[in-house]
């Protein structure tokens, strides 16, 4: 392979698109005829000139030699972001040698990129440890996060009231009640700075009257938000990687700073999830050395595609640090050291026994987790009732997909990919069940991804 | 709950059983167990629902697993290389968004190379990837006409996919015996099986397989049981004798002449008529030949048709329906019928030793010629017979289109249907010469894919023509779109210099030539793609 590694795949460049219709008018646009002087560098730069409505050309440029993502420019009016004219270069440098040859970068093309990287340049050595670090007066901010604690747990003792009042009454009532309730109680904890516990009033608003046995999981939900509350008034007891959980569940920042760890870490999945404020982007990367899974977050506007967007079934070497948390996934991306390569390596895999004792020793260090990330080794997609499991192949147990999973394309995928043959099989393992991310089959080839 | 696993601890279900109803009922009615009644109640019972829903989640077990589904069968055929198998991934990804009317811009329609990929990928025998058969599903369930190559490539693991998936019933469907294979040619007994007891759908299938291999074999089991068929039934059955038919066919055939059914009578005259040596061609051949004569009275030899008095027992006996249409006469309306059936080799003995191109130049008496043209057109469509397709599609330079008056552009499409694909394409390059693309549609569509170089050149002459005179290019939007799928990739290269906006010349239509620089892009980014496409397809080298 060369040092400039090796394109993407179609697949890969779609992921980038903010929305189906970007998708659709990027793919159009991914053919030589609407494309001239197009070309690629070996530092990571692509560029072409496409053919729009007006009499000019646009000039796009795509730099995906950065750490943090790919950047785009265009002179296109669009305001979706990467724009169709983006996708449509990138996938014709994905899918053409011919189209988009090597070559010396147009002036054009290099100014941007120079500009580009010398901003990222300043901004990096303004983060890195030595330039003073934080806002300037550190007696000043001590007084704030005391100021917004303080706020907190205000909001976690009404919370808490609110709690004890509706089990006074009982949660039959909660089903008369409505919406609008958990909306208010929501809007106090937002007024209290603690996103988190917002979050989680929001989510017990929509349970009650949601389906067969919604009062176990408002019962739930209520026990291990008041378990949250309790944690965040007695945190200065609690173990410091658990006293970091509650913080960061109830919805204080943290930052990754955790020592770096370099290692090929292989693009497991990626997927969003939309709210009316907020896309949320989840990006699965599993160290081929060091063994270890991490998450990455990254959020965009809603309707907008987050920045960050990695190859799924490529390996990047690159440095990772994670967030504060016992037991805590969650990491951030640091400086990369190439471009992703395919790799043939795929994470180890276990049973579904051993998934779900891992999910229950998980809790132990944050009970409010939902799912742990786990890799199956032969399993079998197999028809439940109406439900899905992935059965073992080799032991009579299996684990029911969760209710999101089943009505998923990527189910189909899962079972395509199977055949009844066992595979392996990476996603999210938790109470609600397993929701599959990719999946290997049986003999050699590269990851599916299911979501 | 409807949790498919179950908790550790056989104590813990009552356990928790307990406080949901006391949380639904509410402290103020029920008392936790272990706590006094008074203000810290519910936090004691949020306090204990903590501690059991976090040991309930710690404590979960695999459920059992349910009957492992039978794995799919093997499929053996090589896998599509890389770079088609990203190709077909991106051809079905856009077939959500073709539903945007408006203007097409530049970029080609990739849906629309959809079909011509799947014939491509199945003529080199490929497999496809078994991650894109949900795709490849949905594809072949939303359009009826992708469907048989579409499920060719899905192969047998998209049948067993089907199964599981109500969506993707129409695949056990459309293959042959719902996915259980047609039995092989020598299990005699599976054949006979499967005729006796299966579906309508599978005999029919059965049927067809059973007459592409052994044609004597499928008339020999449809005998077997013909008598106890329903009527529609053996409409169908004999239908699938199409195929295949030959002299041997001809006994069966004479016997569903006197079939209880009219319309069984009427496919079985009909198959008669078009094998030239039949008995019933013989019949008619002699029942036409004494309606039609050359008269040499006059100054030149004219053709005479005294149209038949009568629609006797035998004509119907022999297929001819007695009752004409509304609105036309009776004797024309027989005339007609024998006339298609009878063989047409029949006519040069019958019409002193011309040939067909003689035959068809004759005049005709009192306005039959129409009536005996179109008449002739039916039966050497029906005969698949060149020579005579040749004679009544006549020069395609000629004016009126070529070709005798009454022959309209159908007529002329399926009388190329007729005539090798080399002689079809050089016809309808000459008729586009000659008369331009405005007819030219109906006619294109008949010609082998891809266009043979004469049609090429001739279709790009004529919108090159069509270009300067200043019209718009969507007056020709059908003829641009079936360029763009059936010109020759290879013809790209002479459209390069029909990418520049022209100058307008004067009496143009305003802006046209942007809107042709438009169109003709599009048609060469199709082309490229068109030929990257076959590229990706071809296996890599031994």
């Amino acid at each position: 392979m060369t040092q400039q590694g090796v394109r993407w795949t179609a697949e890969q460049v779609l992921a980038l698109a903010p929305d189906s219709a970007s998708r659709r008018a990027g793919s159009e646009l991914g053919a030589a005829g609407a494309w001239s002087g197009a070309g690629s560098s070996g530092e990571g730069t692509v560029w072409g000139l496409c053919k729009g409505s007006g009499s000019d050309p646009y000039r796009t440029v795509v730099d995906i030699a950065d750490a943090s993502g790919p950047a785009y420019t265009c002179e296109c009016p669009s305001r979706r972001f990467p724009c169709e004219h983006a996708l449509g270069l990138l996938l014709l440098w994905a899918g053409d040698d011919a189209a988009v040859p090597r070559g010396r970068a147009p002036e054009w093309a290099d100014e941007w990129i120079a500009g580009r990287r010398a901003r990222t340049a300043r901004q990096r050595a303004a983060q890195t440890p030595g330039s003073p670090p934080g806002p300037a007066d550190p007696e000043a901010a001590r007084r704030r996060a005391e100021r917004r604690a303080e706020r907190i747990t205000a909001g976690a003792a009404e919370l808490e009231q609110r709690l004890a009042d509706l089990l006074r009454g009982g949660l039959a009532s909660a089903e008369r009640s409505g919406y609008g309730l958990w909306e208010e109680t929501a809007a106090r904890m937002v007024d209290a700075q603690a996103q988190g516990l917002a979050a989680r009033v929001r989510e017990l608003g929509a349970l009650p009257g949601s389906g067969p046995g919604w009062p176990v999981r408002l019962l739930e939900e209520c026990a291990l938000l008041h378990l949250l509350g309790r944690g965040w008034q007695r945190r200065e007891r609690l173990p410091e990687g658990l006293a970091a959980t509650v913080r960061s569940r109830v919805g204080l920042p943290a930052s990754a700073d955790g020592p770096p760890v370099r290692d090929r870490w292989l693009v497991l999945a990626q997927y969003d999830t939309a709210d009316s404020r907020l896309t949320t982007r989840r990006t699965w990367l599993y160290g081929t050395e060091s063994e270890r899974t991490a998450l990455l977050l990254s959020y965009g506007a809603a309707g907008r595609a987050p920045e960050l967007a990695l190859p799924v079934g490529l390996a990047l070497d690159a440095e990772l640090s994670a967030y504060p948390g016992a037991g805590q996934p969650r990491a951030s991306l640091g400086d990369r050291f190439g471009p992703a390569a395919p790799t043939t390596v795929r994470p180890p895999g276990t049973t579904t026994a051993r998934a779900l004792a891992r999910y229950g020793d998980a809790l132990r260090d944050d009970p409010w987790l939902e799912a742990v990330p786990v890799t199956l080794d032969r399993v079998i997609p197999t028809q439940d009732g109406d439900g899905w499991q992935l059965a073992d192949a080799d032991e009579d147990t299996a684990l029911p997909l969760t209710p999101a999973a089943r009505s998923r394309p990527g189910l189909w995928r899962l079972i395509a990919v199977s055949g009844g043959a066992p595979v392996r099989v990476f996603g999210e393992c938790g109470h609600q069940g397993f929701t599959p991310l990719a999946a290997w089959p049986q003999g050699p080839g590269e990851a599916v991804p299911l979501c | 709950m409807s949790r498919t696993t179950a908790a550790a601890a056989p104590s813990l279900p009552d356990a928790w059983e307990e406080l949901v109803t006391t949380a639904l009922l509410g402290t103020d009615r029920r008392t936790p167990a272990g706590t006094a009644p008074g203000p810290r109640a519910p936090l004691a019972l949020l306090d204990a629902a903590a501690l059991a829903t976090v040991r309930r989640r710690a404590g979960l077990r695999p459920a059992p697993a349910g009957e492992r589904p039978r794995p799919a069968p093997e499929d053996r055929r090589p896998p599509l290389p890389p770079a088609a198998a990203r190709r077909l991934t991106m051809l079905l990804a856009d077939r959500s968004g073709t539903s945007g009317g408006g203007r097409r811009g530049t970029a080609p329609d990739l849906m629309e190379l959809l079909p011509q990929w799947l014939a491509v990928a199945n003529a080199h025998g490929y497999a496809a990837p078994p991650e894109s058969l949900p795709a490849l599903l949905d594809a072949a369930r939303g359009r009826t006409d992708l469907r048989p190559a579409a499920l060719r490539l899905a192969g047998p693991r998209a049948l067993w996919l089907a199964r599981l998936n109500p969506d993707w019933r129409f695949a056990l469907r459309s293959t042959p015996g719902g996915g259980t294979s047609v039995p092989g040619p020598h299990d005699t007994d599976g054949i006979r099986q499967l005729w006796q007891e299966g579906l309508f759908a599978e005999r029919v299938a059965l049927l067809a397989a059973l007459r592409s291999r052994e044609p004597a074999a499928a008339r020999a089991l449809l005998a077997t049981t013909w008598a106890a068929e329903r009527a529609e039934d053996r409409l169908m059955f004999l239908d699938s004798l199409r195929a295949g038919l030959g002299p041997d066919d001809e006994p069966f055939l004479e016997q569903a002449l006197a079939d209880r059914s009219r319309n069984v009578r009427a496919t079985a005259a009909e198959l008669l008529s078009s094998l030239p040596g039949s008995a019933l061609a013989d019949r008619m051949a002699v029942r036409a030949g004494a309606c039609v004569a050359v008269d040499h009275t006059g100054d030149t030899p004219t053709i005479a048709v005294e149209a038949p008095h009568a629609c006797d027992a035998g004509m119907e006996r022999d297929g001819v329906v007695a009752k004409a249409p509304a609105g036309r006469g009776e004797r024309s309306w027989w005339l007609g019928q024998l006339v298609e059936a009878a063989p047409l080799d029949s006519w040069s003995r019958r019409l002193g030793g011309r040939t067909p191109q003689e035959i068809v130049a004759l005049p005709v008496a009192d306005d039959w010629q129409g009536e005996l043209h179109a008449a002739w057109c039916r039966a050497a469509v029906r005969q698949r017979n060149a020579p005579w397709s040749r004679a009544l599609l006549g020069e395609p330079s000629a004016p009126e289109a070529g070709g005798p008056g009454a022959v309209s552009l159908a007529e002329r499409a399926q009388l190329l249907g007729t005539l090798e694909a080399d002689e079809r394409a050089e016809w309808v390059a000459g008729f586009i010469e000659t008369h331009g693309l405005s007819e030219a549609f109906q006619l294109l569509g008949v010609c082998a894919v891809p266009w043979a170089a004469p049609v090429g050149r001739a279709v790009v002459d004529a919108l090159n023509i069509a270009r300067d005179a200043g019209s718009y290019p969507w007056s020709f939007s059908g003829v641009m779109g079936l360029a763009e799928r059936c010109l020759d990739p290879s013809e790209s290269g002479r459209l390069d210099a029909l990418l520049a906006i022209p100058d307008e010349p004067e009496n143009a239509s305003p802006g046209a030539g942007g809107y042709w620089s438009e169109a003709f892009q599009r048609l060469v980014t199709t082309l490229r793609l068109r030929a990257a496409m076959l590229t990706e397809l071809t296996p890599p080298g031994p």
